[in-house]
């Protein structure tokens, strides 16, 4: 199989309200940024992928408009997932390993300032009995995290320790919307506070994927897909054991990536509690483990919903492009409690 | 006056959905205050139930009946409801695991405050007074302070005393077959920087586009990128008023709600100096009269944002070559 790897990486400002730009407007200098980092031009890509969602929009095909940024013409080989964008990502390292395409180019990008993003998510549940009780992703996620703390593997004051930890973690990343000293706040959904909650925001990432010596020809240090899976649980939040998460282990599994310890970890977990889960399925908290988790702060510093997930593969990835790391996975995560989850293990030579 | 134009934008459908014999037994029930849940291939029993094992996504139809009352196995103190949630004062999410099920059902749990729940209280249905075959038929669960036993294994109503759940033929009358579910989301819409330019100048009765940069085209209405180039757009250019009938269509068909007499002619129109034809209704001409190359004008009505359609300016037609690069 032929080797696949990120080789450019880039990401707007993520802010609470972007009412100022349309969604083409916000992202199209994220585009042209990770193109200028490769030297490609639109039309020098393969394939490309992105991932966006309507709901959010509130408007159909709204990922048509969003194309405008990349200048389709002539016409360009293009697919959309309704999905966060590490799924994009997915499909664009298919098609590169099939040989179908040489680069790729995969954007995703989310506005959840227009409408109320907690409302939003429920659209994503099941229509006939969940959606219509209209469960808020807060909800869903203080459920997980009662569940937690009732069976003993994590309490509030340590749900507590990993926002700090996160935002301490984003002080300096010039993207974050949420960063340095926040305040625990007040009980959102109990047992989560706002502190344990992502903040809401706006904003766009994109990715080029390169394959073997094209990529090396691209980038002086490319950050190679060892392996990428995604698994994915029953939807009804009661069937499942909300402590565990089966489908990030069999994913990482998968991916290879307990076949040798990496260094670096970045986890798509909105909420703190999500983290506790996501840390025990993926074996990160043994007593001499030295993995670094989310240096970027995670989703707790910004949460563009539909661009989180990519953007921790292009955090991992450009952690291994400028030498800070040399074993990194990349994890995101779709579906209430952690329903779906991708894992992807990236390398440097 | 701000930068940036924003709207209210209400997305509200009926949600219509079908249901399986699995679902429609369980959701008729509801209706006449009977639980059923779906015994899966390894013999646990789900409820709600699904039609496919959760495990091996074999198809399951063996139904049973379950109780009214049930444990919860985790909670959430939501002490601000939000629309369309069960109850419109504060209470706890709540999983609960039903005598006689296996799995948990989500739903809405009426408490005093957070201090009066906890993992594993017993709790029992509360039916809503109207039912019609859906989740919300029960309106919430409440304390079951009744409960002689913690964790009673069987049903409470129907098969009592055994222990287990109940075989159930799912079978009744006048069963329900399909649910409709409202769903509203409320937006504020923000059109972003050039939309904002292009509806403003739109409200003073004219026509603003914007040039690429690169390939020099002028779009209208510009939405800040140019979609063969892919780099904003970010010179503006006033184009029209006049413009010319590039293509257009002869609609027959009476719209619900508008107030056009038919047949009317709807075009694409090359304003003078945009290189991207934008549509309108043509008026003031006989609907057989329009043609490719008739020169036309916008009318605004009063008080109008836009105009409300577009009449020949009585010039000459345009050269055919002069537009063809706009069909």
């Amino acid at each position: 199989m032929r080797d696949v790897a990120i080789v450019a990486f880039g990401q707007s400002d993520h802010v609470r309200d972007s009412a100022e730009t349309s969604e083409v407007e916000m992202l199209m200098p994220v585009l042209h940024d990770v193109l200028a980092q490769t030297g490609l031009a639109a039309r020098d890509i393969d394939f490309t992928c992105s991932g966006s969602s309507d709901y959010l929009a509130g408007r159909a095909f709204s990922f048509t408009m969003a194309l405008d940024g990349v200048g389709a013409w002539p016409p360009i080989s293009e697919s959309h997932v309704e999905m966060d964008g590490a799924w994009a990502l997915y499909e664009a390292w298919v098609k590169l390993l099939t040989g179908e395409a040489e680069t790729a180019l995969v954007y995703a990008y989310g506005k959840s300032s227009p409408g109320e993003v907690r409302d939003v998510l429920t659209r994503q549940l099941d229509p006939y009995y969940l959606a219509p009780l209209w469960p808020d992703s807060v909800a869903l996620a203080a459920l997980q995290a009662r569940a937690l703390i009732d069976a003993g593997l994590t309490d509030e004051r340590a749900l507590a320790g990993i926002a700090a930890r996160s935002r301490a973690a984003a002080a300096s990343h010039p993207h974050a919307q949420l960063r340095g000293e926040v305040p625990a706040g007040e009980l959102l959904v109990a047992p989560l506070r706002t502190g344990d909650c992502p903040p809401i925001g706006d904003g766009a990432a994109a990715v080029v994927l390169a394959a073997g010596d094209t990529a090396r020809r691209l980038t002086g240090r490319p950050a190679w897909i060892r392996g990428l899976d995604h698994r994915i649980e029953a939807h009804s939040p009661g069937v499942r054991d909300l402590t565990d998460s089966p489908s990030t282990r069999l994913a990482a599994e998968r991916a290879g990536a307990f076949t040798r310890p990496v260094d670096t970890a970045e986890l798509h977990a909105p909420f703190t509690s999500q983290e506790v889960v996501l840390r025990r399925a993926l074996r990160l908290d043994a007593p001499d483990s030295r993995v670094c988790v989310n240096p970027s702060g995670g989703a707790l510093a910004a949460n563009p919903v539909m661009a989180a997930g990519l953007i921790r593969l292009g955090e991992a990835a450009a952690r291994i492009q400028r030498g800070a790391s040399d074993r990194a996975l990349a994890h995101a995560t779709s579906g209430p409690c952690l329903q779906h989850n991708l894992v992807a293990v990236l390398e440097g030579e | 006056m701000p930068e940036v134009l924003t709207a209210p934008l209400v997305v509200e459908f009926p949600f219509t959905r079908s249901l399986g014999p699995v679902q429609s037994a369980f959701l008729t029930g509801l209706r006449e205050r009977t639980v059923l849940g779906v015994t899966a291939s390894d013999g646990r029993v789900v409820v709600p139930p699904t039609e496919y094992d959760p495990v091996t996504a074999e198809e399951i139809r063996d139904l049973v009946e379950v109780g009214t009352s049930g444990t919860v196995t985790t909670w959430a103190w939501n002490p601000s409801p939000r629309r369309g949630q069960p109850l419109t004062t504060p209470f706890a999410w709540v999983l609960v695991r039903l005598d006689g099920a296996d799995t948990a059902l989500l739903h809405a749990l009426d408490a005093p405050g957070p201090d009066a729940v906890r993992t594993g209280m017993r709790v029992r249905v509360r039916w809503a007074p109207e039912r019609t075959g859906a989740i919300t038929d029960i309106a919430c669960f409440e304390p079951d302070d009744s409960a002689a036993g913690e964790g009673r294994p069987g049903p409470d109503d129907g098969a009592e005393g055994t222990g287990r759940p109940a075989p159930h033929s799912g079978e009744f009358a006048d069963p329900v077959t399909g649910i409709t579910t409202p769903a509203r989301l409320d937006y504020t819409y923000a059109p972003g920087r050039a939309q904002s330019r292009y509806l403003r100048a739109l409200s003073e009765h004219r026509i603003v586009g914007e040039r690429c940069p690169s390939c020099r085209k002028v779009y209208v209405p510009p939405r800040g990128a140019c979609p063969t180039c892919g780099v904003a757009t970010d010179t503006q250019v006033e184009v029209g008023p006049g413009g010319t009938v590039t293509t257009f269509c002869i609609v027959n068909i009476k719209a619900k709600n508008l107030d056009i007499e038919v047949p009317y002619v709807y075009a694409h129109i090359a304003l003078d100096g945009a290189d991207l034809a934008l549509h309108a209704r043509i008026g003031g001409i006989p609907y057989d009269r329009v043609r490719m190359g008739l020169r036309v004008e916008p009318v605004w009505s009063e008080d109008s944002r836009f105009p409300d359609h577009y009449r020949p300016t009585g010039e000459p037609d345009a050269d055919y070559d002069s537009y063809k690069e706009l069909i």
